[in-house]
């Protein structure tokens, strides 16, 4: 939709839990640029490395995480302004950013609203922090209008957070989230633990707002048909590492990555012809355990043999340059193979990749399936 | 689909199967005998198929209620509340059909399968396991209700016991419903649930398994019984969105091998879809609607139904966002004190002068379909359902939020 410039680069982020030879790689060479006024949309499963990647980019990594390569760069609005290295902030200097240029919503926000305290003093107490030269009456004036920008009556403010629905306090966070107008939200399974109703208001909220106020929202979940519907491109995260990025609309018309092409096939459709659905064989890997050369070859259905020597690069396929995906069948592959035709190794089990007939070969550039 | 017609008098053995002593089930009698009659009358549409030897489980108006802490000023005012979690709940089960039961959270539907399994006593109503009224006490009767009627939970990370190996969670489920416990039993178990080769399962700990292997795992076990019902409780909404099929394909699976009637409780709506052949709607504490999965998807009747499809995450939408927003927005109801009349009218776009008063029956639509909702009043009503609105519940709830009339009366005397 609106892709200005970018606010947030990441390169090469490496993450470990532990340090040494047990050390787990939870992400491995993150490449991500999130523009500005954009919704990245992050899908994965448990385990692919989405949290952590929230974690890293706000310095929330408590140990025994450790960033242990790459940068990530925070490119203010001002145009002349040098990009900021988010990596190399003191504590006072990563405090003012914090919130100030970037806010996150947690995994679970129903619970992280402090139950002893009102919804005033916890929205009146971002304010205080960041903005002491505020006077009483102009934070509350303040966070009565952020109450009211979520759709939440400005007189639910002396109410403790017991006294709200699920729904309401996730909309507090959010209100919070937006207290000093930051340039990027991160949300971290915002509506997870909502129901659909209220799922669909909330992010219909967000989405108006975005317009509005011209934010950035990095979106994390592992509903990728929600994504699609909200977000204006998607990054797809399996094993630690990014295995593609397109656009929300080409990720659902034409998934390049097969895991991608799995995923999409996981949620039964609403609408439509009934069909069989398989989902993807197998289970996700366990970090500890990562299989070698790309980590989703053991499930899928189209490995062939470099997949399990070689460790796919997201790079962009050869026929399309706006879109990067990580697999072998959309790069020439590495050494003597050269014929990129997909061996099937059958490792899949009995349920073979409902896609599978759909594009034969690595070169095919037709949008394989619609609807 | 619930409509039955089955002997009144059958109705009498109410007595033996309530707790709340004598005084309620005389109240429970009256909306069954009320409506049986009728129901020579009206077969009901779709049930031309059914042959009631099919139905293994059945609901007959079952209700819930949880009676809430007393304040002073309750006790004051000689006030006693209850959470009214589920209300006049009436279901079918049918051997080798699966029946899924859609509702948001806090909708009554957990609550449902936990009546279903007996692991709480009704307020009201009666549960009849192929055709016989039941009331499972404790001990050796309530051992013999769940060697038929088996339960998976929503978590299978809690659900199994993390010092015991699969061996001995499988071996246990065989031995206390009276099977051989021998290793070869075990397997076959493990085979059912296509956990192969099931050698290398069998002496594995639950954190040894992933999130999958383990609902399979919960499946087994529930297996082991032999049972005739199987209650899953939001099986796969714990499991990674990648394995939930295979979950989901597996319990159709076993459905169509072992001529399980399965219930899928849900809050995924598309899933019900695929999965389910019958699915019902459940909105605070009552069932909305009902009929033939596919049906109910596609033209959905209820708004509560229709606003729950507009919400579904679709990646087909197109970008008509005005259309959405009169399907309805807002919250659930208070269950303590629900809104009179029918529980939807506050959210609901269409909503009559009538809805807010009057409790709507289930009206008969086409191909088996029903609907609670007055905006199809010109159809038939399905009159052979137990405890059915027309009779004893309008004025109960009707009245008013926690009116005194005959529903809330004896809520509150089953809340002792």
């Amino acid at each position: 939709m609106t892709t200005g410039r970018p606010v947030l680069t990441i390169r090469g982020l490496n993450v470990d839990y532990g340090t040494g030879p047990g050390a787990v790689h939870a992400l491995r060479d993150i490449d991500l640029t999130l523009h500005r006024g954009e919704v990245l949309g992050l899908a994965g499963e448990s385990g692919s490395g989405k949290s952590t990647l929230a974690y890293a980019v706000t310095r929330l990594l408590s140990p025994p995480g450790v960033i242990t390569g790459g940068d990530v760069h925070y490119h203010p609005p001002q145009g002349d302004a040098a990009p900021v290295d988010l990596l190399t902030l003191t504590p006072q200097e990563l405090r003012a950013f914090r919130w100030q240029e970037l806010s996150i919503v947690f995994q679970g926000a129903m619970n992280s609203l402090n139950p002893v305290h009102t919804v005033h003093s916890q929205l009146t107490d971002v304010l205080k922090a960041h903005r002491p030269e505020m006077r009483q009456a102009e934070r509350t004036g303040r966070a009565e209008e952020l109450l009211n920008l979520v759709g939440i009556s400005r007189d639910r403010l002396g109410a403790f957070p017991h006294q709200l629905s699920g729904g309401m306090r996730q909309r507090v966070m959010i209100a919070m989230a937006l207290a000093l107008e930051p340039e990027i939200v991160i949300m971290d399974e915002p509506t997870t633990a909502l129901d659909v109703v209220m799922q669909r208001q909330i992010l219909r909220k967000l989405v108006a707002l975005r317009e509005e106020l011209g934010f950035s929202v990095v979106f994390i979940t592992h509903d990728i048909s929600l994504l699609i519907e909200f977000s204006d491109r998607i990054a797809i995260m399996y094993g630690g590492r990014i295995v593609e990025e397109a656009g929300a609309a080409e990720i659902y018309r034409d998934p390049r990555h097969p895991y991608s092409d799995g995923l999409l096939h996981s949620f039964p459709a609403l609408h439509g012809p009934r069909r069989e659905l398989t989902g993807i064989p197998g289970s996700p890997p366990h970090l500890t355990a990562m299989p070698t050369g790309c980590a989703f070859h053991p499930r899928c259905g189209k490995a062939f043999d470099p997949c399990a020597g070689h460790v796919p690069v997201l790079t962009a396929p050869d026929d399309a340059p706006e879109r990067t995906v990580a697999c072998w069948l959309h790069h020439s592959a590495p050494g003597d193979a050269a014929d990129p035709a997909p061996v099937s190794v059958s490792g899949a089990g009995p349920e073979a990749d409902p896609g599978a007939g759909a594009r034969e070969s690595a070169g095919d550039t037709s949008a394989a399936r619609s609807g | 689909m619930t409509n039955h017609d089955r002997d009144p008098a059958e109705n009498g053995s109410t007595a033996g199967t309530n707790q709340a002593g004598p005084g309620v089930p005389d109240a429970a009698a009256v909306p069954g005998g009320d409506a049986a009659p009728d129901s020579g009358t009206a077969p009901g549409g779709g049930s031309a198929h059914d042959s009631d030897s099919d139905i293994v489980l059945e609901a007959r108006g079952v209700t819930k209620h949880f009676p809430v802490r007393r304040t002073v000023g309750d006790l004051v005012s000689r006030r006693r509340r209850t959470v009214h979690a589920v209300d006049d709940v009436s279901l079918r089960l049918r051997r080798g059909s699966v029946t899924a039961l859609v509702g948001e959270s806090g909708s009554g539907k957990s609550t449902v399968a936990r009546l279903l399994s007996q692991l709480y006593p009704l307020t009201e109503g009666e549960i009849r396991l192929g055709g016989t009224p039941v009331k499972a006490g404790r001990g050796r009767s309530f051992r013999a209700y769940v060697k038929q009627v088996q339960l998976i939970f929503q978590d299978p990370f809690a659900s199994l016991n993390p010092v015991h190996t699969v061996r001995y969670h499988l071996t246990r489920s065989l031995k206390i419903h009276g099977k051989q416990a021998t290793e070869a039993e075990a397997c076959e178990l493990l085979e059912r649930v296509q956990l192969l080769p099931p050698l290398q399962y069998l002496d594995k700990f639950p954190h040894e398994l992933s999130g999958g292997q383990r609902q399979r795992v919960a499946i087994a076990r529930a297996l082991g019984a032999d049972p005739k019902v199987l209650l899953a409780d939001e099986p796969v909404s714990m499991l990674d969105v990648s394995i939930r099929l295979g979950v989901l394909n597996l319990l159709r699976d076993l459905k169509e091998r072992l001529h399980l009637a399965i219930l899928y409780i849900t809050h995924d709506i598309a899933s019900a879809r695929y999965f389910a052949d019958t699915t019902l709607v459940m909105y605070a504490g009552r069932i909305v609607e009902g009929g033939d999965s596919e049906t109910v998807t596609q033209q959905p009747a209820h708004p509560y139904t229709q606003l729950l499809i507009a919400s579904a995450p679709d990646p087909d939408r197109l970008a008509d966002e005005e259309a959405q927003e009169e399907t309805g927005s807002g919250e659930p109801p208070s269950l303590i004190s629900p809104p009179g009349g029918c529980r939807f009218h506050p959210r609901c776009p269409k909503a009559m002068e009538r809805c807010r008063t009057e409790l709507p029956p289930r009206f008969e639509l086409d191909d088996g379909q029903w609907a609670a909702c007055w905006l199809y009043e010109d159809r038939p009503v399905t009159t052979a359902v137990p405890g059915a609105p027309v009779s004893g519940d309008v004025t109960g709830t009707g009245t008013g939020p926690t009116g005194s009339g005959p529903t809330a009366s004896t809520t509150e005397v089953a809340a002792k």
